[in-house]
């Protein structure tokens, strides 16, 4: 096995990670997600997983209502837009900071419970928080229509002269740069810059006491308790933090779009991320990434293509083959793409259990093994679960 | 008398209609090891949870050092200088053997909870240098990297005996620290408990195995049935009447 990944190469491998992220609109190109909007869906998605990873993968603590932060997220970011600025930094920054007391609060209940019981609580607030969002406090959340900007928004800290001018609404910036600038990319280059903050931070923690405590906790919570550790304020940090990571998400989105809806707040959210981080590899340092990006990309990929597409692609099979064909595919495309994402899981868990992440040690262990098994894998393959 | 490190006073202890422990009078002193001997269900572990606090007893008293232990969780009393090896170990078998010491040196350093999350465990030199230098002195060096739940028995066995000895406890209880063990591994852990003694520990120990009981203990106290039957010298206990009825004698035929 290996022994503590040393600074170094923890830098050199932060500083990769970089510049994939940095140059991914051109390398992303040639297979169709080089565009903006699903650019910025994979920052964004990927702060929500390896913020959720910090609970799921170190502690092993599934929460099942992590939308509920993404929601408050959102909304707050949209409140900060029409009360505050236009500003991006109060909105980022307002939503990190309410989606962690909420996080305190939802936390505070459920982690009196293990296991399963946690599990169901996180999903009970969720729903709770969506049933609320959607109905009870529409004043706030502006109910089913969701909450969007409106020429007469306070923005007390806007210019007037800014509101009144051009008649229409005001466009999220970050002082002065618009989200829509560059063809949108201005936006997609904001995501990349908070994704790389959030990486970073999120490496510390993995490298860190706290996080090797995390990782005890989850091996075994009864020895931590004879070893002198109290296990809940631990756990509670853990909650937390992954609350202001899915916030950061959700204040993300409507940086990128500034509305707010309740369905944010739906178990299908919550369940998202749990798919990805479990497709990634739960506890792994890229995991959840490359997981937040295949679900986002599958989604874009086969939920765009038609029927008519499909016959297009078989027609070599001639007329009647290429309809049978598109007859059966088209259950996993357009509507149903859910269905090829439901098989895609199936196959990792049952073969991978470890996710994308065990796939890539175990090629890596095959083919470009240089040293004995387990001492050349990509960095971060299966390394997290050692620090 | 010395010091008296653990005080049990008038314990009692029962699960639902069984009595498990009648008025139980204990006095630890320092720097002995007191070893708890008895037949099967006497309730020596039973005790030993009462001392941990992972069972509130009935009624009396359970003091360290001056302080009850009473309504104590066990994180507390561990913070209070009270480690434990487990019947089975109780080790965290998906990290390093070296992550799983320098835990709890990580407990005795910073307490019950530090938050610092930037903190670098690279930077961690200290804790990791005590970690090793436990791991050096139990010979589990050469495992250092190796996931421990991949340890034989008997290596986790001490490895959780490092984990203990790493927070330096002012009392050490071992539940049956050699079962299971093979005699060989046994007489290791035997010269590590005598070379742990000559440094001033306390220890509690709870053992079936008469040879590892005579080999250590100072004192000897004889549990049946939830009382305490006899207690003194090895020589003395050997010597008893009561205890060969009950427990040696009982055992042999």
């Amino acid at each position: 096995m290996m022994s503590v990944p040393a600074p170094q190469k923890d830098m050199r491998m932060f500083l990769i990670f970089v510049v994939v992220v940095l140059t991914s609109p051109i390398w992303l190109a040639p297979i169709g997600a080089g565009y903006p909007q699903l650019l910025q869906a994979f920052a964004i998605f990927g702060i929500f997983a390896i913020g959720f990873n910090v609970l799921f993968g170190l502690t092993g603590y599934l929460s099942f209502g992590h939308a509920a932060f993404l929601g408050a997220g959102s909304y707050t970011a949209v409140w900060a837009f029409k009360l505050l600025s236009m500003n991006i930094i109060p909105a980022i920054l307002f939503s990190m900071v309410i989606a962690g007391l909420f996080a305190a609060l939802i936390g505070f209940v459920c982690l009196r419970r293990s296991g399963i019981y946690f599990s169901i609580l996180t999903l009970a607030f969720a729903q709770m928080s969506f049933n609320l969002a959607y109905s009870v406090l529409t004043p706030i959340t502006n109910g089913e229509t969701g909450l969007t900007l409106e020429a007469g928004d306070a923005r007390i800290l806007d210019p007037v002269y800014e509101n009144a001018a051009a008649g229409g609404l005001p466009s999220p910036n970050f002082f002065g740069l618009e989200m829509a600038d560059f063809g949108g990319y201005a936006g997609v280059y904001v995501c990349f810059a908070v994704l790389i903050l959030a990486f970073y931070v999120y490496l510390r923690i993995f490298r860190s006491p706290f996080g090797l405590k995390l990782l005890a906790i989850k091996s075994n919570q009864n020895r931590m308790g004879y070893t002198g550790f109290n296990t809940r304020p631990y756990l509670m940090a853990a909650f937390v933090i992954s609350g202001i990571y899915a916030g950061l998400a959700g204040g993300l989105m409507a940086v990128t779009d500034p509305l707010a809806g309740a369905e944010r707040m739906q178990w299908t959210e919550s369940g998202a991320v749990v798919l990805m981080t479990i497709l990634g590899g739960v506890g792994t340092l890229f995991g959840p990434l490359l997981g937040a990006t295949l679900i986002e990309y599958s989604e874009n990929i086969f939920s765009a293509v038609n029927k008519t597409e499909l016959i297009e692609m078989f027609s070599f099979l001639g007329q009647d083959g290429a309809a049978a064909m598109a007859s059966v595919l088209s259950l996993f495309v357009g509507e149903g793409w859910l269905l090829t994402l439901g098989a895609l899981f199936m196959i990792v868990v049952i073969f991978l259990p470890g996710g994308m992440m065990q796939g890539i040690s175990i090629i890596n262990e095959r083919f470009f093994s240089k040293k004995p098994a387990g001492d050349g894998e990509k960095p971060g393959a299966g390394k997290a679960q050692e620090v | 008398m010395s010091d008296i490190v653990l005080n049990v006073s008038g314990v009692n202890k029962t699960f639902g209609g069984l009595k498990a422990l009648t008025d139980i009078n204990l006095k630890i002193e320092a720097g002995k090891t007191h070893a708890i001997i008895g037949p099967n269900g006497a309730g020596k572990s039973t005790l030993l949870n009462v001392c941990v606090g992972r069972l509130e007893p009935d009624s009396g008293v359970v003091d360290f050092n001056g302080t009850s232990l009473t309504g104590k969780t066990p994180y507390q009393i561990n913070q209070l200088g009270v480690a434990r090896v487990f019947q089975t170990p109780e080790i965290f078998p998906d990290l390093s053997i070296l992550h799983n010491v320098m835990i709890p040196a990580f407990a005795k350093k910073e307490g019950e909870f530090s938050f610092n999350p930037l903190a670098s465990l690279f930077g961690s030199n200290e804790v990791q240098d005590e970690a090793e230098h436990v791991l050096n002195d139990l010979g589990l060096t050469s495992h250092r990297d190796e996931h421990a739940g991949s340890l034989s028995r008997g290596d986790k066995r001490r490895l959780e005996l490092a984990m203990c000895l790493v927070q330096h406890p002012k009392l050490l209880l071992l539940d049956e620290p050699t079962a299971g063990m093979s005699r060989h591994d046994t007489n290791r852990t035997i010269d590590i408990l005598k070379k742990i003694k000559e440094r001033g520990m306390t220890k509690v120990i709870i053992e079936h195995d008469m040879h590892v009981v005579f080999s250590l203990a100072d004192y000897i106290t004889v549990l049946a049935q939830g009382t305490i039957i006899a207690e003194g010298s090895p020589e003395e206990v050997k010597g008893n009447p009561k205890v060969q009825e009950a427990y040696l004698g009982g055992e042999h035929v």
